[in-house]
């Protein structure tokens, strides 16, 4: 059996990743055609590449079917219950950076934190009968964020794209989004509150603690930390 | 399995001793529509709802309780007083590994009554009768007399709404306190905004800002951005005033006790009165059903971070030895018992018709394994 490492399948993000580990002497690369999902592992033995979806990874580490996965820290924690004891963080990569916010219409001028986001809530809710809603595909983070800052009143909507728009929509009053620059959130008159920052998110190595770790796996393992200059947990 | 032989039979055993009170027993859909059940309960229960979608009757929850429905059973067709039991599973999701159950047994006892002292009483010596052969501490409270003291408050309507509003999230209602009564400064940012908000009229900022989007219109935005500089105007809470209400969140006494301290700051604080006099006529009923309301312990602010409807006196039953917080708190213990009084739970489902109302639940689940334990 060979230890299953699963990559990003595409884009920017797969190609930091095999810069990231090609910078550290385990080289990935595509096989086959430029669109098909295959690929291989150069300057360690053992280590077999699995291609997927950055979204599907944190399902596939708490599986235990990929013994090590690139991903967005924020995927991992969003979709995967009490994350920290299904899988552990090797190492973050330094790239794929983005923050999970939560946005307003800039026209809010009486709302610039939290504080001022659960009186609005609370006066919405009297006012049009409904909780206040926060669009977002991130349920888990955003409802762990709000209820460890006491808000109330609102209610998550889900959101799987095209969030920035809900607002203009009537189908949300708020947003709680991942942005790097702000630019979107700018184009759709929101604001970003001051307190609002849910989560740092940046492409991270995980490990599965549910995976398969047989003796092969484990010296694999060992080996690929060694030239990666990572510590390991317990298994 | 989730559920036990054990933990049924102990239901069952229950449920007729509810029953042998003279309760009716209720029926309630496992399959619930989400929409009114939902928006009634604060977020705790709505986030760990198992909502599901009909291709009939739209979004449907696994019922996470029954009150709601036991409620709109009364509301339909009860006669007054009544007294209602049920049984059956309730579900709720768990976001972390621990004790608690995402499915398990409940079985309930309502009383519907406008002798609320009396009701408060029966189902509490009920509970305590029933519990009794596995020696579980008690613990009680009262939402009540907490909400009657905000209320007389010297301060603006505005205040004492934020504050009544906030008494199920002890952080930010602590927060808020310091903050009305002068012991926390303003935070920066809120300094900043009240610049910001002083420098023009609202409609001038709103329109300077950016397009109006979205349904919170450019009043409602308005409206709050005028409230927010009339309540900087406002003088901090009187010093003793303050202190009395800190004083009183911190009451923790046996029940004899405590209420002789609510005497006591009574004549400073009037608004209480009412509150406290509720209070002593439940310990003179309780008594009257041979519970020993000189060692029953009492804690002004127990019930707090559990269920938002509960809003006046809360009770709870713990496994001795385990910390007796309140049901809200991942990874802890749940209460093998707890209930209380939620007469504005009635009011907003019976739409101006309100019915006094006090219940509690037993986990019988908890209760075989305690059984077991001392086998």
């Amino acid at each position: 059996m060979s230890l299953k490492i699963g990559v990003p399948s595409k884009g920017r993000l797969m190609e930091k990743t095999f810069d990231w580990f090609g910078a550290r002497g385990v080289t990935m690369r595509q096989t086959g055609a430029e669109r098909e999902y295959s690929g291989a592992v150069d300057g360690i033995d053992g280590v077999e590449l699995v291609m997927l979806s950055a979204g599907e990874i944190p399902r596939e580490l708490s599986a235990g079917r990929i013994h090590l996965g690139v991903t967005g820290s924020d995927l991992v924690r969003d979709k995967l219950a009490d994350w920290n004891t299904q899988v552990a963080e090797l190492a973050t990569l330094g790239f794929g950076h983005a923050d999970l916010i939560i946005a307003v219409p800039s026209a809010w001028i009486d709302v610039d934190s939290l504080d001022d986001l659960d009186a609005a809530a609370a006066a919405f809710r009297t006012r049009h009968g409904f909780r206040l809603r926060i669009a977002t595909k991130y349920h888990r983070l955003v409802r762990d964020f709000l209820t460890a800052n006491d808000i109330a009143d609102y209610q998550l909507v889900d959101s799987q794209g095209a969030t920035e728009g809900t607002v203009k929509n009537l189908t949300a009053e708020a947003i709680a989004d991942i942005t790097s620059t702000g630019e979107t959130l700018r184009a759709n008159h929101l604001k970003i509150l001051a307190d609002s920052v849910v989560h740092r998110s940046q492409a991270t190595l995980f490990l599965a603690r549910r995976a398969d770790w047989a003796a092969p796996e484990r010296a694999t393992l060992a080996a690929l930390a060694t030239k990666l200059g990572l510590d390991l947990p317990a298994l | 399995m989730t559920i036990t032989p054990e933990a049924r039979a102990e239901a069952e055993a229950l449920f007729a001793a509810f029953r042998a009170t003279g309760a009716a027993p209720v029926e309630a859909d496992v399959l619930q529509p989400a929409g009114t059940l939902l928006d009634l309960y604060g977020e705790d229960i709505r986030a760990r709802a198992y909502v599901t979608q009909d291709p009939l009757r739209g979004e449907m929850v696994l019922r996470p309780d029954f009150t709601v429905p036991v409620v709109q059973a009364h509301m339909a067709d009860g006669a007054e007083p009544a007294r209602y039991c049920y049984m059956g599973e309730v579900f709720r999701k768990q976001d972390h590994l621990g004790p608690r159950a995402s499915e398990y047994l409940q079985v309930g006892f309502e009383v519907f009554d406008r002798d609320a002292p009396k009701a408060d009483a029966e189902v509490f010596a009920l509970f305590a009768r029933l519990l009794s052969p596995i020696g579980l501490k008690a613990l009680t409270g009262d939402i009540g007399i907490l909400l009657a003291a905000i209320e007389g408050l010297t301060t603006t309507p505005r205040r004492k709404a934020a504050l009544r509003r906030h008494v199920w999230r002890p952080r930010r209602f602590r927060a808020l306190l310091d903050r009305f009564a002068g012991r926390a400064p303003m935070p920066e940012g809120r300094l900043h905004l009240l610049n910001h908000l002083r420098s023009d009229t609202p409609e001038a900022l709103i329109a300077a800002a950016g397009p109006q989007i979205g349904l919170r219109s450019a009043e409602d935005i308005a409206e709050r951005a005028r409230a927010l500089v009339e309540d900087a105007e406002t003088p901090t809470l009187a010093a003793p005033e303050a202190a009395l209400l800190y004083d009183l969140l911190g009451l923790a006494a046996p029940c004899d006790a405590a209420l002789a301290h609510l005497r006591g700051i009574q004549p400073l604080m009037p608004a209480i009165a009412p509150a406290v006099d509720r209070f002593e006529a439940r310990l003179i009923a309780m008594r009257q059903h041979g519970v020993d309301t000189a060692s029953l312990p009492f804690e002004a602010s127990h019930g707090r971070s559990t269920l938002e409807y509960y809003d006046g006196f809360v009770f709870s039953f713990h496994r001795n030895g385990s910390a007796a917080v309140d049901g809200g708190v991942d990874g802890a213990e749940p209460p093998i018992a707890s209930g209380g009084r939620y007469d504005a739970l009635t009011a907003i489902l019976g739409q101006g018709r309100s019915i006094p109302a006090v219940g509690g639940i037993i986990r019988p689940a908890l209760v075989a394994t305690l059984k077991g334990v001392d086998a």
